[in-house]
């Protein structure tokens, strides 16, 4: 067997929850550890690499995408927003967030970026979900804690905080958001 | 005590941080140390070979490699197997795997070399240039295959059984030959696993400017890994720290230990110098974790008319993969914990454990009682469909009354004490489950549904489960002289919110306010003494040491501030962190009661000031009185004579088509009585999660080997986990809270229960669906999909008249 040749490096500019993170990677690096290993941004998790669970969940130009299935090399030029980008700009908790608190929608947390992202973009597109449709809306995200039960019902929760809040409270959380 | 909190569905504060992506799971440690290196395992492509030959001349040429392990790099205790962790007088046969295969390999990924590079990336690259020459070996795979023994895993392993264990109360077989009525059933559940969202990951930093090593791990079990990681690496105790960070669940697979890499990173982090990382990715948990549940069990039972157990004999066969580095837990738990809430007036239990050339097997999530449950719930049903009786008359002829308890059942549990309930009210339990789900309701509503061509059927399982084993936790809880609470307890958290229950035991234990408590969880810097979180132990165990640290610490408050305050210590009281005297204004803040308690010979800041041995105490005693010591702190340990015994009882009604044999739920019901809750809204959240992992155990998650031992399912592609689509679409619950007297909070485990009578609740309800039209079917193995369903009821075919074939098509035609 020969030596493998180097890994040509590529210099990637990412936007990710409004701020620029410089990072040189190998084509094949996959977006969610350039997120957590490049840019230090350790909220996403990663529990499959396959798709499959959706902990990884960012939201690109405002869509919930799997940051496992994505290369860095291809998110140049999108804008890119990760748990951490999800609060408030004054420091408190979304809508979202603060629902899953609420409503008890997380145990060990290790998914919960994933729904948060989700959740949040899903409500954008259907501020007022009946149950079912929030359950739909969570319906391709693995969780082993929970059930399940209360993540329904942070998601109905959120609708609520969201409707109740000034309407700047639920916006602007991914710079993105063209389909609000 | 004031119980303001005790008892309350307090918000978790683990929750702020979790929420804003700040969590820190041992893969976010070190990521901004450009010195971290990272670990990747080669893993075993065949479930039975000999190592001839390993070559990893290639891997050094890749750049980024640093270090390249096989056994033959291996010294000292590392070259030795991993240690057996539980042994038993029975367990004649145990084998543990070395860190590193030596000669053998026995099952798919079990971990042969062990690569660092600069990136996981690179790490990969390598691994995949080693080259193994194997010989092959035939594999032993299953259960059926283990007892007929053609082959065997180890060749010093006499057919394959590597322990064999029976216990008997009474004169089982004498009592069933003498029974009116007899019944023989054989019972069998597949393999299924924890897997929770975060797999196993491990990180070491080996400083030598101190010659300290610090172990982040995780795990259920941070005492667990540093004795392991001292005694591996040969460290003195004192020169390890082991530190358990957040963890993304682990629902049992991560109290074995130690994993191969939790010795291989500490060894490479001290060896290079530099600090090492290891995650597991998901198909490495998939096959170099821990999977559990495969048993067969053949039961045999006699019982009288009203279906009173006069005798039952259980014996069964139990499936712990390659090797036994966790002893004979699951099984002994099988073998005991399928009493429930029964009194069988003679019982024999007979086990053999046995190898297979698969994943070893540990604790998941009820170990070993779901299958218990799911042999003695469906002895239960099947008498009574033989004696014609109702389902829930039979469980209440066989109940433990309540004017029972104690109650021996005359056998050793799985801590090596006596099998003793503590507390229990099963009648009061059943009535509760009955008026939930609708019992007695539910012959109407299978008729409605029948009228319009649907089938439902509903079952319901009791079960009891030993909780908060011994053989200790400990406590330490400090008050800062800011008043501000810092407590230690040494077993680990996995998103049980530890941090929040624990903090309402201290607030009302002390009299302060909840936000200044802060808990510290698994960090033997902070609490060496501990045992782990498992067995639903971890309220029980630690939340009672908690208490009684708390408890000495406000004693000591109490007596300094009643010196301080002049006043008697019986006059005191403590609320909101400032001790007050009774109907007086006199009071004085716990902070300053801490600055009281250190004479100090510095003053560095106000505080301080007035803690100088100028300022406090008596000049003509020692400053520190002989039997005291400075500082405002507490610390005790909680040990119990033996475990205390919750109980529930879960009901589901389901739907099964005609057609198609899926299998939808309704209702789902749940009575849980685990004592005293400390917090309402934590406890139903780990009901919810049980029930969905039950509901994924009984009807979607198997694992699907094949004849050579290859895992086909090893993804969450293929493994069916339930998403929110699969659990039902809401679960009932009502509790029961009958306290346990072995602990001063009356409190019992919460944590696995939910999971426990699944298995056995749908087969039950299932069953009952389908009887109408197929008498004969009977659900004996789990889990169960559509398509078997489907082909038992080709293999039961026969149609009673009461549905005729064509009048269900018609109704169907008008849905």
């Amino acid at each position: 067997m020969t030596s493998p040749a180097p890994e040509e490096l590529h210099d990637v500019r990412l936007r990710v929850n409004g701020s620029v993170h410089e990072v040189r990677v190998p084509a094949r690096r996959l977006l969610s550890d350039a997120l957590r290993h490049d840019c230090g941004l350790t909220g996403t998790h990663v529990g499959c690499e396959h798709g499959v669970c959706g902990a990884c969940t960012i939201l690109v130009d405002g869509r919930p995408v799997r940051s496992c299935l994505m290369l860095a090399v291809s998110a140049v030029d999108a804008e890119i927003t990760t748990v951490e980008g999800l609060t408030e700009p004054d420091g408190s908790l979304s809508p979202v967030q603060q629902a899953f608190s609420d409503c008890h929608g997380l145990q060990c947390g290790f998914c919960t970026p994933g729904f948060l992202t989700t959740i949040t973009a899903g409500l954008r597109e259907n501020p007022d979900p009946s149950e079912d449709e929030a359950r739909e809306m969570i319906a391709g995200n693995l969780c082993r804690c929970t059930g399940y039960q209360n993540i329904v019902r942070s998601v109905l929760r959120a609708a609520e905080i969201g409707a109740e809040g000034p309407a700047s409270r639920s916006t602007d959380v991914d710079g993105g958001g063209e389909d609000r | 005590m004031t119980t303001k909190l005790f008892g309350s569905r307090v918000p978790r504060v683990e929750d702020q941080r979790f929420l804003r992506g700040q969590g820190r799971y041992v893969d976010d440690l070190l990521h901004d140390d450009p010195r971290l290196l990272h670990a990747a395992v080669l893993r075993s492509p065949h479930a039975h070979a000999r190592v001839v030959d390993i070559d990893v001349a290639d891997v050094l040429d890749v750049e980024g490699v640093v270090a390249v392990w096989t056994w033959d790099d291996l010294t000292g205790p590392m070259a030795e197997p991993l240690p057996l962790l539980i042994p038993h007088p029975t367990l004649t046969h145990g084998r543990t795997q070395y860190a590193l295969a030596k000669d053998e390999v026995n099952y798919v990924g079990e971990a042969i070399a062990f690569v660092v590079a600069t990136d996981r990336y690179v790490a990969e690259d390598a691994v995949s240039r080693i080259r193994v020459d194997y010989e092959q070996l035939p594999p032993v795979v299953g259960i059926a295959a283990a007892r007929e023994a053609a082959r065997a895993v180890h060749d010093d392993v006499p057919d394959n059984v590597g322990a064999r264990m029976v216990q008997e109360t009474g004169d089982a077989r004498a009592a069933i030959a003498a029974a009116p009525h007899t019944l023989t059933l054989d019972l069998d559940v597949e393999r299924s696993a924890c897997t929770p969202m975060e797999g196993r990951g491990t990180v070491a930093r080996w400083d030598p400017d101190t010659s300290r090593l610090t172990v982040w791990s995780s795990t259920q079990t941070s005492t667990g890994v540093r004795g392991c990681v001292a005694a591996k690496l040969g460290l003195d105790l004192a020169k390890v720290d082991v530190v358990t960070p957040d963890v993304g669940g682990g629902f049992g697979v991560k109290i074995n230990h130690p994993w191969p890499e939790e010795l291989l990173v500490p060894l490479a982090a001290m060896t290079l110098g530099r600090p090492v990382k290891f995650t597991e990715d998901r198909r490495e948990h998939f096959i170099s974790s821990a999977h559990e549940r495969a048993q067969q069990h053949h039961v045999e039972v006699g019982f009288d008319d009203d279906g009173r157990l006069l005798g039952l004999s259980v014996e069964f066969w139990h499936d712990h993969g390659a090797y036994t580095p966790y002893g004979l837990i699951v099984p002994i738990i099988t073998s005991t914990q399928l009493l429930g809430p029964y009194k069988p007036q003679n019982y024999r239990v007979a086990f053999e454990s046995l190898y297979t050339n698969t994943v070893i097997v540990t604790p998941y999530r009820g170990a070993g009682r779901p299958q218990g449950c799911f042999v003695m719930e469906r002895t239960m049903d099947a008498i009574a469909a033989y004696l014609g009786t109702d389902r829930t008359e039979v469980r209440s002829a066989n109940f433990i009354q309540p004017d029972e308890f104690p109650y021996e059942h005359g056998l050793v549990f799985q801590d090596g004490r006596e099998l003793t309930y503590d507390s229990g009210d099963y009648p009061a339990s059943l009535a509760k489950l009955k008026e939930l789900v609708g019992w007695d309701e539910f012959e109407d509503f299978r008729a409605e549904m029948a009228a319009e061509g649907r089938r439902v059927g509903i079952g319901l399982a009791c079960y009891v489960e030993g909780t908060g084993v011994g053989p200790y936790e400990g406590a330490h809880v400090h008050i800062e002289t800011s008043g501000r609470v810092k407590v230690a307890t040494g077993l680990t958290t996995q998103g049980q919110g530890h941090q929040t229950a624990f903090a309402q035991i201290v607030a009302d234990t002390l009299g302060v306010r909840f936000e200044d408590v802060e808990i510290t969880t698994g960090d033997t810097r902070k609490m060496p003494y501990a045992v782990g979180t498992f067995a639903s132990r971890a309220a029980v165990m630690s939340g009672s040491a908690i208490h009684l640290a708390a408890l000495r610490a406000k004693e000591k408050a109490l007596r300094i501030a009643a010196e301080a305050l002049e006043a008697d210590e019986s006059d005191l009281e403590i609320a909101d962190g400032v001790v007050s005297v009774r109907g007086t204004d006199a009071s004085i803040d716990l902070g300053t009661v801490a600055v009281l308690s250190n004479p100090l010979r510095y003053a560095f800041d106000e505080a301080s000031k007035a803690a100088t041995q100028f300022s406090v105490g008596d000049p003509g005693k020692p400053p520190v009185a002989e039997d005291d010591e400075p500082g405002l702190e507490g610390k005790d340990f909680y040990s119990p004579a033996r475990s205390t015994f919750a109980n529930g009882m879960h009901a589901v009604i389901v739907e099964t088509d005609p057609d198609t044999a899926e299998i939808s739920i309704l209702k789902y019901a749940v009575v849980h009585d685990c004592g005293h809750l400390i917090n309402p809204m934590i406890v139903e959240g780990q009901i919810h999660g049980g029930v969905a992992q039950g509901v994924g155990g009984a009807l979607y998650e198997r694992m699907a080997y094949d004849e050579s031992g290859q895992l086909l399912n090893a993804s969450f592609m293929d493994f069916l986990m339930p998403y929110v689509t699969e659990v039902p679409t809401s679960i009932d619950i009502d509790h029961l809270e009958t306290p346990s007297p072995l602990n001063p909070l009356g409190i019992k485990g919460a944590g696995e229960a939910g999971v426990i009578p699944s298995a056995a609740v749908f087969a039950a309800a299932i069953e009952d669906a389908e009887r109408p039209h197929h008498p004969d079917l009977a659900i004996t193995a789990m889990p169960i999909s559509p398509s078997e369903l489907f082909e038992l009821r080709l293999a039961h075919a026969a149609e009673p008249a009461a549905e005729p074939a064509a009048e269900h098509a018609a109704q169907k035609e008008t849905r």
